[in-house]
């Protein structure tokens, strides 16, 4: 579904490269999760796959389901099914999320040339989507993530995802902020929407949504590039030692497999 | 009667239909002086008060200092001498079918979702029996006149009801007012009246579409709206698509008046041809735009979307004199490119118990500027009186600038004044989240914007309140990023 190539990108117009090089490829069924120490490039990889205007792709290529996307707007990436559950929501005031949702919705299935709802059918369906993270309707009325907790905002992301049925979920860092009973809520609210079409990319520092999650790969990506990539009791290895002794590898021997 | 007295005669009348063509020839001397006034008046066949009206406001005139070292907007020097302060009504030249259009105001009508009829009508496109617009106009005058409601334009009103154009005409905006406002008097060419009589709800809203049909409006335009006790009337001005214009200077007044317990609701949207890149060639719109609650328990709402015009210089005001009087202001003032605007209201609270309401919010992209400036005045009889303001600016990019200048005048301790104010940056973040959820990136920033200006498009009538949320997008595009 995804095939990341020697992927390289910096913020544009500096010069340091933030991604040095990211191979990665991810299958439909398959769930993967992304590990590694803070400011290795975790976010600015799903940036870079979302197609957020602040990064530029110096080498490499991104395919989704065979499709070069680095040309594309983020919103075309989006129509295609590539989602991203953002580490930070982002606050738009005034703007109520079901209208947010709505059109966010619809202009996804415009480009699908699937069915548009109007506000009444919207309804029926989005009070459903709610059951999937048990969130509360209130939340509907209110503008997007304005003024909404850590953990709200995360519930938030993970009901747009149930909204709008995406291919690809890249989710970073969703676990962080989350109450225990929330982490479970919404882990299970992920698995619900899992099925053998869909791929997921989990971005996180602790065990515990992998728990939940069950991944079939984890990757380490530190300074910019993938160091070493294992089954699912790799995230348990890291849980245990830390990523010292990934570090030393990576200074005696470069990367490691 | 001879042939030549005939002849005479008719040419010597005032404008009607067919002569329009003729008036067109003659030519009309450049600059303003007693004579040039005079000549405007004969030419367009006034009563007699209105020799006195104009000659005294061409006087004031004389006397007033342009206000051009304003803080906050840079103003090039217009030149009096070179207008010509007298046309004769233009009929706008009739086209056979929208093809005829200039493409691209036919692309802005397609984004304003502006329907066909619509778009052949403003495009001033013949129009079928079906979409028949002068059949529309004359079913709504005959409703109004049913209900008793007068509105017509200044010019039929100086002829049908002189005596009530002159009890109220420069009652609200008196022509010393200030520079253009004795402008706008001495030279004025048409607008709106509009009479609510006692009791009466105005059975619809009031368009100035229906009134204009197919003249221009000219640069002096002159609105004058009474309600009387217990009468209420909405009226709006203007529409969302662009606006061109040959005359640099737009100097308009408009004057409010309502009695113990009418309701008068004003709202405008403005798209004045803004000016290319650079900003050569916009239009500069200087409007006195003024309301009293002379009666007790009055009300006076404006509501304004200003998009357009290189300099927007605008203060709808209300002056709140009868006891329990209330007075709002709601406005969406957005500047892009190298546009101007210093807009803002005054709140002038004279009664006891009144009450003031501002909501501004300011947009600026591009290099412009945009500032609020507004005066909350309490005077020392108006005991109980309370205003809220709130004045929210939001930047986007980081070469446009916003103001805020706020004056309070409070000379009565047992009243209130309330002042909110907060400046936001339209993000390339708040951008990119929506784009990741599927939007163009035009509808995500008309969706920031339109969240920003709820409380104000809230106001709106509903069809309006649609096409000013689309426009405020459209006038942004390619602003971000
Ligand atoms: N827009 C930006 N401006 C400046 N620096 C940036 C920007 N985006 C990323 N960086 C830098 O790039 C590096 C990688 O950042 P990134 O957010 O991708 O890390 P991360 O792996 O997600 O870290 P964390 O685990 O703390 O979330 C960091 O050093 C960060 O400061
Ligand atoms: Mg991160």
């Amino acid at each position: 579904m995804l095939e990341i190539k020697n992927l390289h990108a910096r913020i544009e117009g500096e010069e340091v490269e933030i991604l040095k090089g990211i191979n990665l490829t991810i299958n439909k069924g398959e769930k993967h999760a992304i590990m590694g120490p803070n400011g290795g490039g975790k976010s600015t990889l799903s940036k870079v796959i979302a197609g957020h205007p602040a990064y530029e792709v110096t080498d490499g290529e991104v395919l989704f389901n065979g499709e070069n996307i680095l040309e594309m707007d983020p919103e075309e990436r989006a129509r295609l099914g590539v989602f991203l559950a953002f580490q930070y929501p982002v606050e738009v005031p005034g703007v109520s999320n079901a209208t947010f949702l709505r059109q966010a919705y619809n202009s996804i299935q415009k480009s699908k040339g699937g069915e548009e709802l109007d506000p009444l059918e919207f309804d029926d369906y989005i009070r459903e989507q709610l059951k999937v993270v048990e969130m509360d309707p209130a939340f509907l009325d209110r503008a997007v993530n304005t003024g909404f907790s850590g953990g709200e905002k995360k519930r938030n992301e993970i009901l747009q995802m149930a909204v709008l049925q995406p291919l690809l979920s890249v989710l970073d860092e969703t676990d962080s902020g989350l109450d225990i009973d929330a982490l479970r809520i919404v882990a299970d609210g992920i698995n619900k929407l899992f099925t053998p079409e869909k791929a997921v990319l989990m971005i996180t520092h602790y065990q515990r949504m992998l728990n939940y999650i069950e991944p079939d790969f984890v990757h380490v990506l530190v300074k910019g590039k993938i160091v070493k990539s294992g089954g699912k009791e790799l995230a348990l290895e890291l849980e245990e030692r830390g990523y010292d002794w990934i570090l030393a590898d990576v200074h005696t021997n470069g990367a490691v497999k | 009667m001879s042939d030549t007295q005939t002849i005479d005669k008719m040419v010597s009348q005032p404008y009607k239909y067919g002569f329009v063509t003729e008036i067109e020839y003659d030519e009309f001397p450049k600059g303003l002086n007693e004579d040039v006034v005079r000549e405007i008046w004969k030419r367009r066949g006034e009563p007699e008060f209105m020799l006195e009206f104009r000659l005294k406001a061409y006087r004031n005139w004389l006397k007033m200092e342009e206000p051009m070292n304003w803080p906050n907007l840079d103003i090039k020097p217009i030149k009096y001498d070179e207008i010509t302060y007298y046309s004769a009504p233009k009929i706008k030249k009739q086209l056979n079918s929208l093809d005829e259009v200039d493409p691209v105001l036919l692309e802005t009508y397609e984004k304003l979702g502006i329907p066909l009829s619509e778009q052949k009508r403003l495009a001033n496109v013949a129009v079928d029996a079906v979409f028949d617009s002068v059949s529309v106009a004359t079913t709504f005058r005959e409703k109004l006149k049913e209900a008793g409601v007068i509105f017509c334009s200044i010019s039929e009103a100086l002829k049908e009801y002189p005596e009530l154009v002159q009890k109220y005409l420069g009652s609200v905006v008196p022509s010393n007012d200030n520079f253009f406002a004795a402008l706008n008097s001495a030279v004025f060419s048409d607008g709106s009246f509009v009479f609510v009589p006692k009791g009466v709800k105005c059975p619809m809203e009031l368009n100035t579409y229906f009134r204009i049909n197919n003249e221009e409006s000219g640069q002096f335009e002159r609105t004058l709206i009474v309600a009387e006790e217990y009468a209420s009337v909405s009226y709006l001005e203007g529409c969302t698509a662009p606006q061109f214009s040959t005359n640099l200077l737009h100097a308009a007044v408009v004057e409010l008046v309502a009695l113990d317990h009418a309701d008068i609701k004003y709202s405008t949207v403005q798209n004045w041809y803004a000016g290319d890149e650079e900003g050569n060639g916009g239009i500069y719109n200087f409007v006195t735009k003024r309301g009293i609650c002379k009666g007790d328990f009055a009300k006076i709402s404006w509501t304004q979307v200003e998009t357009g015009s290189a300099i927007t210089w605008k203060y709808p005001s209300v002056i709140l004199k009868g006891d329990n009087s209330i007075g709002e202001f709601y406005s969406v003032a957005l500047t892009n490119k190298m546009q101007q605007a210093d807009t803002g209201t005054k709140m002038i609270h004279l009664g006891k118990n009144t009450s003031s309401t501002i909501i501004s919010k300011g947009i600026s992209a591009g290099k412009s500027n945009n500032s609020y400036r507004g005066l909350v005045k309490i005077g020392p009889k108006a005991t109980g009186s309370r205003n809220y303001s709130q004045c929210d600016s939001m930047l986007i990019g980081n070469n446009c600038g916003a103001h805020t200048f706020p004056y309070i005048q409070q000379q009565n301790s047992k009243s209130s004044i309330e002042h909110e104010a907060t400046t936001s940056r339209v993000g390339e973040d708040q951008i990119f989240y929506l784009q990741q959820r599927g939007l163009s990136e035009e509808d995500a920033i008309s969706m920031i914007i339109n969240g920003f200006c709820k409380d104000v498009f809230a106001e709106l009538p509903m069809e309006f309140a649609v096409e000013a949320q689309k426009l405020l997008g459209i006038k942004l595009e390619g602003s971000v990023g």
